[in-house]
C-alpha cells in the first residue's frame, strides 16, 4: 500500500480537468482536498464530498500532485476534422514520436483506411513493429517496465482526445520547456511537473522559460492570465522552425481527436440525412393530423 | 364469457383478416383492451403542449429497451474488459456508435420528458384526487429511472462512472450504525470492483427494467380507470351524452394517436440533432473525464454526477454536516425526493389547473422551478464557482450560500403546500373545457 500511494504522488498521476474548461476550475474543488487529511475538518471547501471520499482517500491515498496543474489558458486548436492529408501527416508523427511509449489498443492498424491510405501503406510506412496491419496498435513497452523507467504508465491515447479536448492536447504538447530541477530534464507549462519528458524536442528544439508563471492553487486571481505571460527562449533550435512545430503539432492533434471517435466524420453526414428525412415528414405528419382533428370543435 | 356470445370481428376489409381476430378475440380479450385503452379511451379534446411528455417518455423507454439490448450483445461487464468494450461498440460493431450516443441520449431524453411531464401534473393539478394513485406510480417510476441511470453509469467504467458510483455509495455509509456495513453489502467489495460492476449490470439490464415496465403498466391502467386530467382541470366525466360518452372527451385513438406522432417527429427531430452532431452535450450528456478508464487509486479534481441528479447533488452538498456526520444531508436529499409522494395531500387547493389558482400558488411555483433549476446548474459545478464572500459572511462560499437558500425554498414548497394553497384567491372554474 505505502509503495502505491509513493508511486501516484511522484509519477504526477494528473488530474484530469473536465474538457473545455480551464484546468484551474478543479484546483479549488473538494477532491484537491482530500491529501490533506488534517486539514480536513476545518476546510472552508465543504466537506460533504470529501467527507464522502474519505474511506477512499484513506484506503487508496490520493495522489499528492493534484493540484500542480497550472491555471494556463489554453489555445484553440486550429484543427480541421475532414483535412485528410492533415490527418495522414498526424497519422505519421503519432507512429513516429507518441507509439513507441503510448498504446492506442482500441484502435486498429487498418482503421486508418478511413485516411485515405490503402493497407499496404499503412504496414510500409506506419508500422515499425512485427504488427499486422490487423492488429491493434499496441506497445511493445509492458506496463510493469513502464512503471520502472517512467514512474508511471504512459496512457493509452485511444480516447485521450475526447477526455482532455483538442485545445488542451495543443497547448501542452507546445509547453514543453528545459528544467534542470525535474528528473526528465523537462517541465510543461500546461501539465506542470508532467512525467513524460518533450517527445519531440529534436523537432522543437530546446526552450527555457523566461518568465516563471505565478504559483498556481491558493488564489484565483492567478488563473487564467497565467499563460500569456509565459514567454521562452529557444536556446537550441530543432529541425523545425516554431510555424512549422506549430503545424506539426496541429496536425497531431487534428489525428489524436480523429481517433478519438474515428465514426465522427460519417456519424455528421449520416444526421444531415436523417434530419432531412424527418423535417420532410413532419408537413405530411401534421397535415394527417390536420385532417383527423377536422370535426373536433 | 364463453367464447360463443362474443360477436365476431368485422370491418377490416379482409374476410382472411376478420376470421383472425375473431379467432383470436374469442380466446383472448384482443377486442375489449383495444376498445377501453385506445378506439374507445375518451381523453378530453384540449391537451395542449405539455400533454406529449408521457407518450415521448414511453417512446424513450423503447429506445433505451431496444438499444440496450443490442448493446448488451457487445458489452462486457468485467471491471478489465468494459471500457473497451464500449469502444468496441464504438469503433468496430457495425453502426456501434449510433447504437451507443442513442442509449446515452436516451437516459437524459427520458429524465427531461419525465421531469417535463412531472411538471406538467404540477401546472394542472393531475396528482390531486381521484388520480393520487396515478401519481404514486409515477414517483416510484421517478425513483426506479434515477435507480436505472445509476447503475448504468458505472457501465462504461470510466472516471466519472466509478467516482460518481464511488460518492452515491458512500451515501449509504453516513446512515449511523448500519452504514459501513450497508454500502459494504452494496458494493460486493471493500471497493467498488469487479464484484459491484456486474451486479449494478444485472440490476440495470434486468431488474430495474422489468420493475419500470411493470410500473408503466400500472400506471396507465391506473389513469385510464379514471380518466385523463386537462389543462382546466375539471372532470369531464361530469357531462355526458346520451351514450355515456363525456361531451369533452374524443377517442384516444384515432385523434391523439395522429397528435402524439406529430410530437415524436418533433421530438426525433431534436434527439437526432444531439445524437449526429452533439453527443456528449457539452459534457453533460457524455463527461469527458469517463473518456478515462476508472482508475482507484486517482480521484478526479471534480466530481459531479450527471444533470439530471445535480438539483438533489446540490441539496446534499449545501446541507452543513453536525457532528462531522454527514447524515443530515442525507436525509435532506432522501427527503427532498420522497416528499413527492405527499404532493396530493400536501395541496388543499380547491380547483386543480394553475388556470384558476390564486397568486400564492403561481408565485411558490415559479420559486420552486427557479430554485430547482439553479439548485441543478449548482450541482455540476465546484461549490467555489462563484467565489467566496467577504469576511463579513465568514468568507462562505457564495455558491454554498446560495444553494442553502434554494434547498430552504425547495422545502418550503412542499411544507408550506397545505397553508397556501387554502388561503389562496382562486378564480371559479369553468363547467366545460376550454382551449
Amino acid at each position: 500500500m505505502k509503495k502505491l500511494i509513493g508511486l501516484a504522488g511522484k509519477t504526477g498521476c494528473a488530474p484530469f480537468p473536465p474538457k473545455g474548461t480551464s484546468p484551474s476550475r478543479g484546483i479549488e474543488t473538494c477532491g484537491a482536498y482530500i491529501p490533506r487529511i488534517g486539514a480536513l475538518l476545518q476546510s472552508r471547501c465543504n466537506s460533504f464530498l470529501t467527507g464522502l471520499l474519505l474511506p477512499a482517500a484513506v484506503l487508496f491515498g490520493s495522489p499528492a500532485a493534484m493540484a500542480s496543474e497550472g491555471g494556463v489558458r489554453l489555445d484553440t486548436a486550429p484543427i480541421n476534422p475532414t483535412d485528410v492529408i492533415s490527418l495522414q501527416r498526424g497519422a505519421r508523427t503519432f507512429a513516429n514520436y507518441c507509439l513507441n511509449c503510448h498504446s492506442a489498443s482500441l484502435m486498429r492498424w487498418n482503421r486508418l483506411t478511413d485516411l485515405g491510405l490503402n493497407e499496404s501503406q499503412i504496414s510500409d510506412n506506419l508500422i515499425f513493429t512485427g504488427a499486422k496491419v490487423g492488429d491493434l496498435m499496441d506497445v511493445a513497452m509492458t506496463r510493469k517496465d513502464a512503471r520502472k523507467w517512467f514512474g508511471a504508465a504512459p496512457p493509452d491515447l485511444s480516447v485521450i482526445a475526447r477526455a482532455r479536448g483538442a485545445d488542451w492536447l495543443y497547448s501542452y504538447l507546445r509547453g514543453f520547456y528545459r528544467d534542470p530541477a525535474r528528473p526528465t530534464g523537462w517541465n510543461n507549462t500546461v501539465f506542470e511537473n508532467v512525467g513524460m519528458p518533450n517527445p519531440m524536442w529534436q523537432l522543437q528544439g530546446e526552450r527555457v522559460r523566461v518568465e516563471p508563471a505565478a504559483k498556481d492553487g491558493e488564489t484565483k486571481e492567478g488563473h487564467g492570465g497565467a499563460g500569456k505571460s509565459v514567454k521562452y527562449e529557444l536556446v537550441k533550435p530543432g529541425s523545425l522552425t516554431p510555424v512549422q512545430y506549430d503545424e506539426t503539432v496541429r496536425d497531431l492533434v487534428n489525428f489524436l481527436v480523429y481517433m478519438g471517435e474515428p465514426a465522427a466524420t460519417s456519424r455528421k453526414q449520416i444526421g444531415i440525412f436523417v434530419l432531412l428525412y424527418l423535417l420532410a415528414l413532419w408537413p405530411l405528419v401534421y397535415l394527417l393530423k390536420r385532417e383527423f382533428w377536422k370535426d373536433v370543435h | 364469457m364463453a367464447a360463443a356470445e362474443k360477436p365476431p370481428v368485422s370491418g377490416t376489409g379482409s374476410v382472411v383478416l376478420d376470421g383472425a381476430l375473431t379467432w383470436v378475440d374469442q380466446r383472448f380479450p384482443l377486442i375489449s383492451t383495444w376498445k377501453a385503452h385506445l378506439a374507445e379511451y375518451y381523453a378530453p379534446k384540449n391537451f395542449n403542449f405539455w400533454y406529449y411528455f408521457g407518450g415521448l417518455a414511453m417512446l424513450v423507454l423503447g429506445i433505451q429497451i431496444v438499444t440496450g439490448i443490442f448493446l448488451t450483445m457487445n458489452y462486457k461487464p468485467d471491471a478489465n474488459l468494459a471500457f473497451a468494450s464500449v469502444e468496441y461498440i464504438m469503433r468496430e460493431v457495425p453502426g456501434g456508435w449510433f447504437i451507443r450516443y442513442m442509449h446515452s441520449t436516451g437516459a437524459s431524453a427520458f429524465f427531461i420528458c419525465v421531469y417535463l411531464h412531472m411538471f406538467r401534473a404540477l401546472l394542472y393539478g393531475s396528482h390531486r384526487k381521484p388520480r393520487e394513485l396515478i401519481w404514486i406510480f409515477g414517483v416510484l417510476i421517478y425513483l426506479l429511472l434515477m435507480g436505472e441511470a445509476f447503475f448504468g453509469y458505472l457501465l462504461p467504467w470510466g472516471q466519472m462512472s466509478y467516482w460518481g458510483a464511488q460518492v452515491i455509495i458512500n451515501l449509504f455509509s453516513a446512515i449511523p450504525f448500519i452504514g459501513p456495513d450497508l454500502s459494504l453489502w452494496i458494493r460486493g467489495d471493500y471497493v467498488i470492483a469487479d464484484a459491484t460492476l456486474n451486479r449494478f449490470f444485472a440490476l440495470h439490464v434486468i431488474a430495474l427494467p422489468l420493475a419500470l415496465l411493470g410500473l408503466v403498466m400500472a400506471h396507465l391502467l391506473a389513469l385510464h380507470e379514471v380518466g385523463s386530467n386537462n389543462p382546466d382541470g375539471i372532470e369531464i366525466a361530469k357531462h355526458k351524452d346520451a351514450k355515456g360518452i363525456p361531451l369533452d372527451g374524443i377517442p384516444f385513438h384515432p385523434y391523439y394517436t395522429v397528435k402524439d406522432i406529430l410530437g415524436v417527429v418533433v421530438f426525433l427531430i431534436v434527439f437526432a440533432i444531439i445524437v449526429f452532431f452533439a453527443p456528449e452535450m457539452g459534457g453533460y450528456f457524455l463527461e469527458a473525464n469517463n473518456f478515462i478508464p476508472a482508475n482507484p487509486l486517482q480521484t478526479p479534481p471534480h466530481i459531479a454526477p450527471v444533470w439530471y441528479f445535480t438539483p438533489y447533488y446540490s441539496i446534499l452538498r449545501g446541507v452543513p454536516p453536525l457532528f462531522h456526520s454527514q447524515f443530515p444531508g442525507v436525509v435532506a436529499m432522501g427527503v427532498s425526493v420522497m416528499i413527492l409522494f405527499g404532493l396530493p395531500w400536501l395541496d388543499r387547493s380547491p380547483v386543480k389547473s394553475i388556470r384558476y389558482r390564486g397568486p400564492y400558488f403561481k408565485v411558490a411555483l415559479a420559486a420552486f422551478v427557479v430554485v430547482f433549476l439553479v439548485l441543478g446548474y449548482l450541482g455540476t459545478e465546484p461549490i467555489t464557482v462563484w467565489g467566496q464572500f467577504g469576511a463579513w459572511m465568514g468568507n462562505a462560499d457564495r455558491a454554498t450560500v446560495v444553494a442553502r437558500i434554494c434547498t430552504v425554498i425547495y422545502f418550503l414548497f412542499f411544507f408550506l403546500m397545505p397553508w397556501y394553497t387554502s388561503i389562496d384567491k382562486n378564480k371559479p372554474e369553468p363547467e366545460r373545457v376550454t382551449h
